[in-house]
């Protein structure tokens, strides 16, 4: 005997088109033209904050950046999508998400700045700090989904990773227990197209990465990650089921239109031919022309946005430059008592003046 | 030749590949961009793909991979993109990379030198600028090195790869392109177990590696002091005989690491020196390394590392005791 014992396929779905075209069937009812404007706005803020970000660096006032360019509806869609409830579990990207669910601009240059007074957010903030090591904030997402159905709030964790680190063990173990445990968690796959020098196709052999889904019993789908009414659409209705304790995992095609990190040297392996396609697909092209036509921005409008959000980041970047650090924070803040031997160091090195060299 | 350590790997691992078809390198981003530091740069074109092979973005799968090509009888070299990520290849290392010829009584072995950028010093992110040598070290069966100059970074590489064991190749960031020497363009090996004396001297020793055998030096130079400086460049096994003869010809024994204090490197050094050469030192030894907690965010690395100032003070102490 031989049957069919599983059926799996992946829809994708893009909703405006690069030209500010919508496909009406697949528009929610909901989605208003004020809200439309309210995405343009927050992608624009995240495009400003990576802009200066990158030039901070480039004149040695920060350390080591990866920038969005290019990803910021996947991360404005997506983080617009959650509700006030729900918590986000990032990796090392997605600095939009911070921007606009409310920690501190200065904040997040304390962070740039190279210390960890950075990522101590305001109380009551529903985010997590970034996961540098790749793939190892998935387990995290799903053992606080798991926490959060536990004490019955009705939150949703939504998580993200790299196309990437889809391939790290942790991605796998974690939606593998998602869908064990059936948490509500939306685990989005931001497929950049590259992880560094490594292209989407050399990084599996499954032709899309939404499909992984299956293996951990999960459904999958794949969206236009930059189409940002494509992704809020979609992840609000993943959020929904995930809250209803069915994991969602969706794959968000967009594409890393910068450097992968202020040390990295993409002419080394990508194709400028490429980017200048992913270009005319940019995130915010679409929804200006839309908006344009619509009579709702102009010129003016968004010279207006630019110098508000000028002030906006560049006094964070003050704030955060007038901190002065304290190296005493190192050691008071590892574990919840202070070992003898440990305030035996801190008291040695705060005698001894080599810190202040 | 010129070389800074970069060029001087890049060129023992070229020679390794001329000289053995079944030496092969596997990593993140080792081929087309030639590793984030570049170490491996034109070895993709020079070798082919299947040979320098540019794989999926998971360590536990490099090193665990890699093992299965040295039991299948090639010399897989693993780079892993900095020591902070191998942990995620840990299991396999510690499971399996160093009990395979003992568990087999060496019928089976599994040589593979698995290269990686360790500690800090160039302001990095987060989990960019671990020092892990004391966690390899600690179980037995793997070879732990990490040179600090071209010169022996070339020598001991190829060594490692003349050896039938598994190596952790611990490659100092900021040792990369701090400083260029002369280095032979031809193979040459420098043991593996054996310490480097760097200098002689009478009042003190200073035993230590890696990132801080410039800054002893430059202390030791600056001050005109006259110390034995040793640099271990083996942390597995141990040339505790090195260590002994030191300890016993000054009396007075400072180690430094980069690593952290407790429970590093510098605790098996000392602990050492006090079973089998107790009576001959004149002072308590003095160890020196990174405050016992895990590696800051760059803007307190300067805070964290020892500096000039701290092996100083240190030196101070043991001399006037
Ligand atoms: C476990 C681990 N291995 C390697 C690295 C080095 N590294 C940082 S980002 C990156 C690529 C990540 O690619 P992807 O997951 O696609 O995310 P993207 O950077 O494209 O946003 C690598 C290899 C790391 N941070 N963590
Ligand atoms: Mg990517």
């Amino acid at each position: 005997m031989q049957k069919r014992v599983f059926d799996g396929s992946i829809d994708y779905i893009q909703i405006m088109d690069e030209e500010g075209n919508i496909d009406s069937s697949l528009m929610p009812k909901d989605i208003s033209d004020e809200l439309i404007l309210k995405m343009y706005r927050n992608m624009a803020l995240a495009r400003a904050f990576d802009a200066k970000a990158l030039s901070l660096q480039r004149q040695g006032r920060i350390v080591t950046y990866a920038p969005l360019l290019g990803q910021e509806a996947t991360q404005i869609g997506s983080g617009m999508a959650m509700r006030d409830s729900d918590f986000f579990v990032p990796n090392f990207r997605q600095h939009a998400l911070y921007l606009i669910k409310g920690l501190p601009i200065e904040n997040m240059f304390i962070s740039l700045r190279g210390f960890e007074d950075g990522a101590k957010a305001p109380q009551g903030f529903r985010g997590f700090p970034v996961a540098v090591p790749v793939g190892s904030q998935v387990p995290h997402a799903v053992g606080l989904a798991y926490a959060l159905k536990y004490k019955k709030t009705g939150s949703a964790v939504v998580s993200y990773v790299g196309d990437g680190g889809t391939s790290e063990g942790d991605f796998s173990e974690g939606i593998n227990f998602a869908g064990v445990w059936k948490v509500p968690l939306v685990m989005i796959i931001e497929n950049n197209q590259w992880a560094i020098s490594i292209p989407r196709k050399n990084q599996t052999a499954a032709v899309t990465l939404a499909q992984k889904a299956f293996a951990a019993g999960l459904e999958g789908l794949q969206v236009d990650g930059n189409d940002v009414i494509a992704v809020y659409k979609t992840i609000r209705d993943a959020i929904n089921l995930a809250a209803q304790n069915e994991p969602q995992v969706i794959e968000c095609v967009t594409y890393r239109l910068g450097l992968h990190t202020t040390s990295d040297d993409p002419n080394k392996y990508r194709s400028p031919e490429e980017t200048k396609e992913w270009e005319r697909r940019d995130p915010m092209v679409r929804v200006r022309k839309y908006l344009t036509k619509k009579g709702l921005w102009n010129e003016e409008t968004e010279q207006k946005m630019a110098d508000e959000y000028r002030e906006l980041i560049d006094t964070g970047v003050a704030k955060a430059e007038a901190f002065k650090p304290d190296p005493k924070s190192m050691f008071e803040h590892i574990y919840s008592f202070m070992p003898e031997t440990l305030k035996q160091e801190e008291d040695d090195a705060a005698a001894s003046n080599y810190w202040q060299q | 030749m010129q070389m800074n350590m970069v060029a001087s790997i890049n060129n023992a691992l070229k020679l390794c590949m001329q000289e053995n078809k079944d030496v092969v390198l596997l990593g993140e981003d080792i081929g087309r961009d030639g590793g984030v530091f570049r170490v491996t740069d034109g070895l993709l074109d020079a070798f082919g793909s299947d040979r320098v092979i540019d794989t999926p973005l998971a360590e536990s799968g490099i090193i665990g991979t890699s093992i299965g090509m040295a039991l299948g009888g090639l010399r897989p070299v693993p780079e892993i993109q900095f020591a902070g990520f191998m942990l995620l290849g840990f299991a396999q290392l510690v499971n399996h990379a160093a009990r395979f010829r003992g568990r087999t009584r060496s019928g089976m072995s599994v040589p593979m030198v698995v290269r990686t950028p360790a500690s800090g010093g160039v302001r990095t992110l987060e989990h960019h600028s671990d020092s892990p040598e004391a966690f390899y070290s600690h179980i037995g069966g793997l070879v732990v090195v990490e040179p600090s100059n071209p010169y022996d970074a070339k020598g001991m590489l190829i060594k490692a790869l003349h050896m039938n064991d598994p190596v952790v190749f611990l490659e100092p960031t900021k040792l990369y392109r701090l400083f260029k020497q002369d280095v032979p363009e031809t193979m040459y090996e420098v043991p593996i177990g054996k310490a480097n004396v760097v200098r002689e001297g009478n009042d003190l020793s200073i035993i230590t590696y890696g990132t801080m055998v410039p800054v002893v030096n430059n202390v030791v130079q600056k001050r005109n002091i006259d110390a034995e400086v040793i640099d271990l460049r083996t942390i597995n096994p141990l040339d505790e005989k090195a260590i002994l003869d030191t300890a016993k010809k000054t009396g007075k024994v400072l180690i430094v690491h980069e690593a952290e204090l407790s429970f590093g490197a510098g605790a098996e050094i000392a602990a050492r020196i006090a079973e089998k050469a107790m009576y001959d030192l004149k002072a308590p030894i003095i160890r020196v390394g990174s405050h016992s907690l895990p590696y800051p965010f760059p803007g307190y690395e300067n805070y964290y590392v020892p500096n000039e100032l701290k092996v100083s003070k240190a030196i101070d102490k043991l001399l006037s005791s």
